[in-house]
């Protein structure tokens, strides 16, 4: 972990806000801003994915694939492009 | 009156329309199944009443055009109209968001909460009676693939008013948040098996092996029941109880003349050969009770249970990568997995993507190189007795087809590709009634679909031998036909009919007379499969595509046949 939190140290807010790609399985954390436009917004709102939402990242799949969310009882697939534009504050900024 | 069945994808519209009218439409666990709207109708107190199976929807603003109709069949509504707006209780926020904006539009409605049973596993509890006050409409608890609550829920139809729930469109998450904190309550509880298997099945590390391990499993046990059926009904039904029946009634119309040929078919060596004789009450019945039923019934009960469990999602997040190659995003494996069975559902099932070009890369690729059971069974009776290695040849050359013109298609067909965004349904275990009814209806349109069909062809190629129709145009496409694909002439006869039904038309390779040496058979094989859909996939594929898409596609499928099958006339030795 020593090296994740060098880089933290470094820039401590960049630290605790990753996007879903960048996200580790397993972890979890609360949608704070989706940057994309209306029309990713709407998609991703239709299974209740939208921001103030806590999701659990269960996987992602290998050469860029899409990325595998929880939230509530719903279990949705995103591609790796519409991954990497949500982000998310990892609950407890994500390291001890 | 008219009676409309709404809700999220996947949350089993389709079982309470087949309870409530006893009708039978297919069900399964994904979302997307149905994809164009059913009808059927139901008894409410002493009246018929229309009920409509929409395709399911996650907001009133379509993003695909399974959504889009599902909205105008809302649009089209007229007054006395009710909606039952059935919703996963084990996702209510989410099912909410919809339901909020039906009630907006002030169309009467009932709230069906389906999946109640599950609720109590995943520690859920809702009070429905507090829903149905703050909302205003009836809200009635059922487990449809059951049936329990579906009585109380048809009871409740003549309860249904518009709701005078209002709010406003950019609150609605809020709103939705307040109700849902009102109503339900959540107990911890831990993961189940299912949610574990679910989730190993999601991981790359383990869910790649599980994927291959699986469909490996599914091509064994299709082989399996397809081959035994095959062996131990059909033939010995056939050979042992139709045969002499048939000679019966072959000696009473004098063993031969036009009638004699066009009812019992030829005599191979004084017997009845219900591969070759070609009469439609021989060879017409044997090619789809005897010879394709048996691998359409394995195939079907296969992808039945497959899809009632709901690997069917997980399988397309992990072909997702591979499919964005050809221009597709993982859940296009849908309409390819059912147009293993018969391209009609496949090329319907193309709805479920998003793009235009989606629509034309994967019909386009779904109908030149995935082979339906009908084809593949006969394929596999006929090749498969030369060696397993040629059947490899031709499934071999489909999948390098499959896969070449959709790395063209990618780079060529305009428009866009968006990403997969796929919700992922918990693992259920199928509920066996529902999927033996599953299975029964789709047996049931198989034999409907493929006898009147494959009688017809059979009486067409009797008519285009007796007036010499094969040998004249064998003659004109020779050139093509014999220089280019190394077929014989008589070959010909084949592709004319393969128009009509596949499966007749590969009977024909070995039937009348016509003698294919292995490779001919192959490249025979190859382009029936390619060329050019059937009748009824094509006049499917004419409404999903319209004319001029259909037209191009109907180009790219004699071109590239031609292409693969002078290919193969080449590289094959022999």
């Amino acid at each position: 972990m020593s090296e994740i939190n060098a880089e933290a140290s470094a820039e401590s807010f960049a630290a605790k806000r990753v996007s879903l790609v960048q996200m580790r399985s397993g972890q979890r954390g609360r949608i704070v801003v989706i940057d994309g436009g209306y029309g990713l917004a709407r998609k991703l709102d239709a299974l209740g994915i939208r921001v103030g939402k806590e999701v659990t990242k269960i996987s992602a799949q290998l050469m860029r694939g899409p990325v595998l969310l929880q939230q509530d009882n719903t279990q949705a697939a995103l591609g790796f492009g519409m991954a990497s534009k949500v982000l998310v504050e990892l609950d407890g900024g994500g390291q001890k | 009156m008219k009676i409309l069945l709404m809700g999220n994808p996947n949350v089993g519209k389709s079982v309470v329309f087949n309870r409530v009218t006893g009708a039978n439409v297919i069900a399964s666990n994904y979302a997307g199944t149905t994809v164009e709207f059913t009808k059927g109708s139901m008894r409410l107190g002493d009246r018929r009443v229309e009920l409509i199976d929409v395709p399911g929807t996650y907001t009133l603003e379509p993003t695909c055009k399974a959504e889009e109709i599902a909205v105008e069949m809302l649009d089209e509504h007229t007054d006395g109209d009710v909606v039952i707006n059935v919703v996963e209780s084990t996702n209510l926020e989410r099912s909410l968001n919809l339901t909020l904006q039906l009630l907006k539009r002030k169309i009467p409605t009932v709230v069906a909460l389906n999946f109640w049973d599950e609720t109590k596993h995943k520690g859920i509890s809702i009070d429905d009676k507090k829903l149905e006050q703050i909302l205003g409409v009836p809200c009635v608890p059922i487990c449809a693939v059951t049936g329990e609550g579906v009585k109380q829920l048809v009871g409740k139809l003549k309860e249904a008013k518009p709701s005078d729930y209002d709010y406003e469109d950019n609150q609605r998450w809020q709103k939705i948040g307040g109700i849902v904190d009102k109503v339900q309550t959540i107990t911890h509880r831990h993961h189940t098996w299912l949610e574990r298997l679910g989730d190993a099945s999601v991981r790359p590390l383990t869910g790649i092996p599980m994927a291959v391990v699986v469909m490996f499993l599914a091509f064994k046990v299709i082989r399996f029941i397809g081959e035994g059926l095959i062996g131990y009904v059909g033939e010995p039904l056939f050979e042992k109880l139709w045969a002499p029946v048939m000679m019966k009634l072959s000696a009473v119309m004098g063993s031969a003349g036009f009638l004699h040929d066009l009812v019992i078919g030829q005599l191979i060596d004084g017997e009845i050969d219900f591969g070759q004789s070609f009469g439609l009450l021989t060879t017409g019945l044997f090619v789809p009770i005897g010879a394709v039923l048996p691998y359409v019934f394995a195939f079907y009960v296969v992808l039945s249970l497959l899809e009632d469990l709901g690997f069917i999602p997980r399988l397309a997040v992990m072909v997702d990568t591979l499919m964005h190659k050809l221009g597709l995003h993982g859940f296009a494996i849908v309409p390819m997995l059912l147009g293993l069975g018969c391209n009609v559902p496949g090329a319907l099932a193309t709805r479920v993507l998003e793009t235009r070009r989606e629509r034309f890369i994967s019909a386009t690729i779904l109908s030149i190189a995935v082979p339906c059971a009908a084809l593949q069974a006969m394929v596999v009776g006929l090749v498969g007795k030369h060696g397993a290695g040629y059947l490899a040849i031709i499934y071999g050359t489909l999948l390098a087809v499959w896969v070449v013109l959709g790395l063209i298609f990618n780079k060529t067909v305009k428009g866009e590709s968006p990403e997969i965004f796929l919700e992922i349904p918990p693992y259920r275990i199928p509920y066996m009634r529902s999927l033996a009814k599953k299975i029964w209806i789709r047996i049931k349109w198989f034999l409907k679909e493929a006898i009147p069909f494959v009688l017809l062809g059979v009486l067409i190629v009797n008519l285009l031998y007796t007036f010499g129709i094969i040998q004249f145009v064998g003659k004109i496409t020779a050139p093509v036909v014999t220089r280019v694909l190394g077929l014989p002439q008589d070959a010909v006869g084949a592709l004319i009919v393969g128009f009509l039904r596949k499966d007749v038309a590969v009977g024909m390779l070995v039937g009348g007379g016509v003698q294919l040496t292995i490779k001919q058979l192959v490249i025979a094989s190859v382009v029936l499969a390619m060329y050019f859909p059937c009748v009824a996939t094509f006049t499917t594929l004419i409404k999903e595509l319209g004319v001029v898409d259909m037209l191009k596609s109907a180009a790219i499928m004699v071109i590239s046949s031609l292409v693969v099958g002078g290919l193969l006339n080449l590289i094959l030795p022999g």
